[in-house]
């Protein structure tokens, strides 16, 4: 096997980054007056080259780099890919959202681009003080782009709710890699597996386990690890909350499948209990959160919580299925919930005038195309077939029935019944109200770009919905990939384990 | 190579069709008249099946595709009718023209969007009857719930939005059940495909998957009963109906549920299905008094229609799970007969209330002295909607009556009461209307008689009322091929009783 370059394993990262710092470089010289956009433009070449670049990496033999941190294969491209897709819609529906605010836009691209670094790199980190950077990195600029409506009271309270509880949250997650060493020795991804079917201590291998859950359960918005989101998405401008109610997510859950199956697979009975728990709590406590929410933020935000629950269904099925099934509704989730906040940022503009439900009354008429991609992301929500959301549930579903556990199904399943309430809800408050209660005249216009980004995202959720065979190849490539290093850990400490 | 593509173009031709219509220009009458010509196109294009269709052929199916969708899991597109469904494919593509041209005046507000949803309507109905995958009919199952449920909400009456909701979540709830059912067959067999099914679960009902297959067979049963719907799932019915405008009305209730009952119930679980089978034939019966002596007791047209309605799909189930090779071709042939009785019976209520704005028969009375056309039509569709002999719904009634009679006599003896119930609503009601003093509300408003546009919608179900109740072998042939045969095999105590049955027919 012929060596592989390692700048070539974080050739995606490399470009991000090198974009990010031209962003940062250009800005500081251009006039207070002068149009951001340019540096948006800038922006998503970058992230174009990025999405190629991963594409790329496809062709490399799976293998690690950088002593062992960093390691690109089929999994992480796919991930790379949905993030890099995020970031890109991301960047396409807000070029035009900061219209007369400009001064403060450079920014806004660099900070979407890094934290976009540090998703992509925690997605194909093998070695857990890597991540912790790494979730670092995204976290920050997260906070940064949470804050980003400085003159809006709720914008700055949801950047430092965010910012506390999330560094909370990842000392949870540090002093889980902290005794995941104590217990193994070793903070790779690799050696703590052949640790932990060598005979390390299970208690203190759960205990890790554990914090390291609550760490990333609260990337996720688990519940009971829930309670910032409804509060940070309903302050944070809504082209962000597309990006950070998804993307980060992919790479926590990215992060949670190579520790849950790549380090512990061995110990998956002890593991499986708490994400059952973890399931159901979150899908019933999201879905009955969203049924009382008069706003619509509010709103996706427990829908956000009870499809992190969907998707934590997936973990409880065997491993190369379960994987696969967890990645595809990754995908799936991120086409449609960015494409409910583009709208909604496109709807309710920059100060964000239209986010209560009773706002949206008879908003197809005034707005008949945005409400039909509106409808397109919603319906894929609830989950009707031919959409990407129908097909999500539908791998997770089958993947926990395939490994026996029927009722959490008929659970998860009852519980999209129970969403598809507030989702018509929504659906029918814009197409079947007929008086106008509109707060101000609108004077929303589609711009190209914005057009593309959501255009993008319909083409998305209808591909993952009527031709899913190519993105689930891709996902069940990467679950292979994984399942045989796993293997392979374990047969190394097999042969290690006599003596 | 025209019989293998023909039920896909069936299909995707109304869904293509609704987006032009969005594109189309949305004044003048371009939306209705393009949805015209392709609803025609369409019922000329499933004249194609009976015509090439092959009354020899009692096993399989015909018309048959079966490609790979989704490579894992193992979902085909796998499309085919039989005798069951060749005539419900012939009958949705019937419909869909005169709810046009019942449309045509009343659909002025965001008629693009109605004839949109109106066409994505179709290609989910004729998605259900074709397809032979479980993941290919649950996808369109699911898909015919929306454009339903928006039609119901945006074109609506007063309440169209709660009805709406309603209709929307005791249709998608049990689906959710279905799906997980659907879910558990496909982990223990490893197909999707109804043949391959059938066969794998041949003997399973004793098996150490009893237990599963019997709850599976019963997420099954429930999504359907409530599609129908049956007795007490029926909820939702009232308000669709009395919500609903008149093109959604016709195809709001009944087919698409009992034909699910048959195929995906009945043929796929045969055991399960004839254990539960005195159950649903006591709800049917329940369901048959109990939408009778309601629709007695309205004053509104739309909710006497709604029980009425109730009262008439009650008979196919009675028929579906007597499990007699007469009470089961009659069960299907209803199908037919209740979609076409009743939707005339819709479209004349429509006319009804364009001209006098209001559904309310105190308001109403004298109206055969004013149009005396409408007069006419209405009283042939109220007597095919009573069972009046040598019209359509005779037969069915009389067939399946006869046919439960075998395995429940009693049963069959009170579900009769049904049918005289009926004569009583329907006649008292045309009394009501029609005759009698005309009303002040009547004698205040000048309205004109039935129009060509109207007289073209309603013309076609009069003739087919009167066609099928004299004529009814010719579409009998296709169905006393397949139907029977999905009885269960267990009801053996009946079979001899039936082979005589059918040597006498």
């Amino acid at each position: 096997m012929t060596e592989v370059s390692p700048a070539l394993r974080i050739l995606p990262e490399i470009l991000l980054t090198v974009t990010g710092v031209l962003v940062m470089l250009v800005e500081s010289v251009l006039g207070v007056k002068t149009s951001r956009k340019p540096l948006g433009a800038l922006a998503i070449f970058g992230t174009l080259a990025t999405l190629v670049a991963s594409v790329y990496q496809l062709q490399l033999p799976a293998g690690t780099a950088f002593f062992g941190t960093v390691q690109s294969d089929a999994f992480s491209v796919f991930f790379h890919l949905v993030i890099g897709g995020i970031v890109l819609v991301t960047l396409l529906v807000s070029l035009d959202y900061f219209e007369g605010h400009s001064s403060y836009v450079g920014e806004y691209y660099a900070l979407i681009l890094f934290g976009a670094v540090g998703m992509m790199l925690m997605t194909s980190s093998v070695e857990l003080l890597m991540v912790f950077i790494s979730l670092e990195i995204s976290s920050i600029s997260t906070y940064i782009l949470a804050g980003y409506r400085k003159r809006s009271a709720t914008s700055p309270e949801a950047s430092i709710k965010y910012f506390l509880l999330g560094s909370f949250a990842t000392a949870f997650f540090l002093y889980g890699i902290a005794l995941c060493f104590g217990a193994t020795g070793s903070t790779n991804i690799y050696e703590i597996a052949k640790g932990v079917a060598g005979g390390a201590s299970p208690l203190l291998l759960t205990v890790a386990f554990g914090m390291m859950l609550i760490g990333l359960g609260f990337k996720v918005s688990l519940a009971p690890f829930h309670v910032w989101t409804p509060d940070v998405y309903e302050g944070a401008p809504a082209p962000v909350v597309g990006l950070m109610s998804t993307a980060p997510k992919a790479a926590a859950f990215a992060v949670l499948l190579r520790i849950a199956y790549g380090a512990y697979g061995t110990l998956a009975h002890v593991w499986m209990p708490l994400i059952w728990i973890l399931a159901i709590l979150s899908m019933t406590i999201g879905n009955l959160g969203a049924l009382t929410q008069r706003n619509v933020k509010r709103m996706l935000a427990y829908s956000s919580i009870a499809h992190a629950g969907y998707l934590m269904v997936a973990f409880t099925a065997l491993a190369p299925m379960g994987i696969a099934a967890a990645s595809f509704y990754t995908a799936a989730y991120a086409a449609m919930n960015v494409g409910a906040f583009a709208i909604l940022s496109y709807l309710s503009g920059f100060d964000e005038k239209r986010t209560n439900l009773s706002d949206y009354a008879g908003i197809a008429r005034r707005h008949p195309v945005a409400a039909a991609a509106f409808a397109v992301f919603l319906i894929s929500l609830i989950g009707i077939p031919f959409t990407a959301g129908f097909f999500g549930k539908f791998y997770v579903f089958t993947a926990a029935l395939n490994s026996g556990n029927a009722w959490l199904a008929v659970i998860g399943l009852l519980n999209s019944g129970v969403a598809a309430f507030y989702y018509l809800r929504l659906l029918a408050q814009m197409y079947m109200v007929t008086e106008e209660q509109t707060v101000a005249p609108d004077n929303v216009h589609a711009r190209p770009a914005f057009v593309l980004g959501v255009a993008i995202l319909v083409l998305a959720v209808f591909a993952l919905g009527i031709f899913p065979n190519r993105a689930l190849r891709l996902a069940r490539a990467g679950a292979a990939t994984f399942a045989a290093q796993a293997t392979a850990a374990q047969n190394i400490s097999a042969a290690v384990l006599p003596r | 190579m025209l019989n293998a593509s023909i039920l896909t173009w069936l299909t995707f031709l109304p869904a293509l069709g609704a987006a032009v219509v969005m594109l189309l220009p949305r004044r003048g009458r371009a939306p209705q008249v393009f949805t015209l010509l392709l609803t025609l196109l369409l019922f000329a294009m499933a004249l194609h099946l009976p015509a090439h269709y092959d009354y020899h052929q009692q096993q399989g199916f015909q018309d048959e595709l079966n490609v790979p969708w989704i490579g894992n899991p193992n979902i085909h597109y796998h499309v085919g009718v039989d005798g069951l469904s060749m005539w419900l494919v012939v009958l949705v593509s019937f419909l869909a023209p005169l709810g046009v041209l019942i449309s045509w005046r009343v659909i002025e507000d965001r008629k693009s969007e109605f004839y949109a949803l109106f066409l994505l309507q179709q290609t989910a109905m004729y998605g259900v009857f074709i397809a032979l995958d479980l993941i290919l009919y649950y996808a369109f199952w699911e898909l015919s719930i929306v454009p339903l449920a928006l039609l119901i909400g945006m074109y609506g009456r007063k309440n169209g939005r709660a009805a709406a909701i309603k209709f929307f979540l005791y249709a998608f709830i049990p689906s959710a059940l279905l799906l997980v059912g659907m879910l558990w067959l496909y982990a223990q067999t490893g197909t999707f495909d109804l043949v391959q099914l059938q066969q794998q679960l041949h003997g399973w009902s004793t098996g150490s998957h009893a237990t599963g297959l019997w709850l599976t067979s019963l997420a099954f049963l429930l999504a359907f009963a409530v599609k129908v719907p049956v007795f007490p799932l029926h909820g939702w019915l009232r308000d669709g109906i009395s919500e609903a405008p008149t093109a959604v009305a016709m195809i709001l209730a009944g087919k698409l549920g009992l034909y699910s009952l048959l195929r995906w119930h009945v043929a796929l679980f045969p055991t399960e299905a004839a254990h539960i089978a005195p159950l649903m034939v006591a709800l049917a019966a329940i369901g048959i008094l109990y939408g009778a002596l309601l629709a007695l007791v309205q004053t509104d047209l739309k909710r006497l229609a709604a029980y009425a309605t109730l009262s008439a799909l009650s008979f196919c189930v009675l028929g579906i799970y007597a499990f007699t090779t007469a009470s089961m071709d009659g069960a299907v042939y209803q199908i037919l007969n209740e979609s076409i009785s009743a939707s005339a019976f819709f479209m004349l209520l429509g006319i009804l209330y364009e001209r006098y704005g209001t559904y309310d028969m105190a308001q109403l009375g004298g109206v055969a002295a004013k149009m005396p056309r409408l007069a006419v039509l209405f009283v042939i569709t109220t007597l095919s909607l009573i069972g009046l002999p040598a019209l359509n719904n005779f037969v069915g009634e009389f067939l399946i009556l006869s046919g439960s009679f075998q395995t429940h006599a009693r049963i069959a003896a009170v579900a009769t009461l049904g049918i005289i119930f009926s004569a009583a609503y329907m006649l008292w009601m045309v009394q009501r209307v029609f005759y009698g003093a005309p009303s002040a509300h009547v004698t205040g408003l000048v309205r004109p008689d039935v129009n060509w546009r109207e007289r073209a919608a309603l013309w076609p179900t009069v003739a087919l009322m009167i066609a099928m109740g004299v004529a009814s072998l010719f579409w009998m042939r296709a169905i006393d091929l397949t139907v029977p045969a999905m009885a269960p095999k267990i009801a053996t105590a009946h079979t001899a009783f039936d082979a005589r049955i059918g040597s006498t027919r």
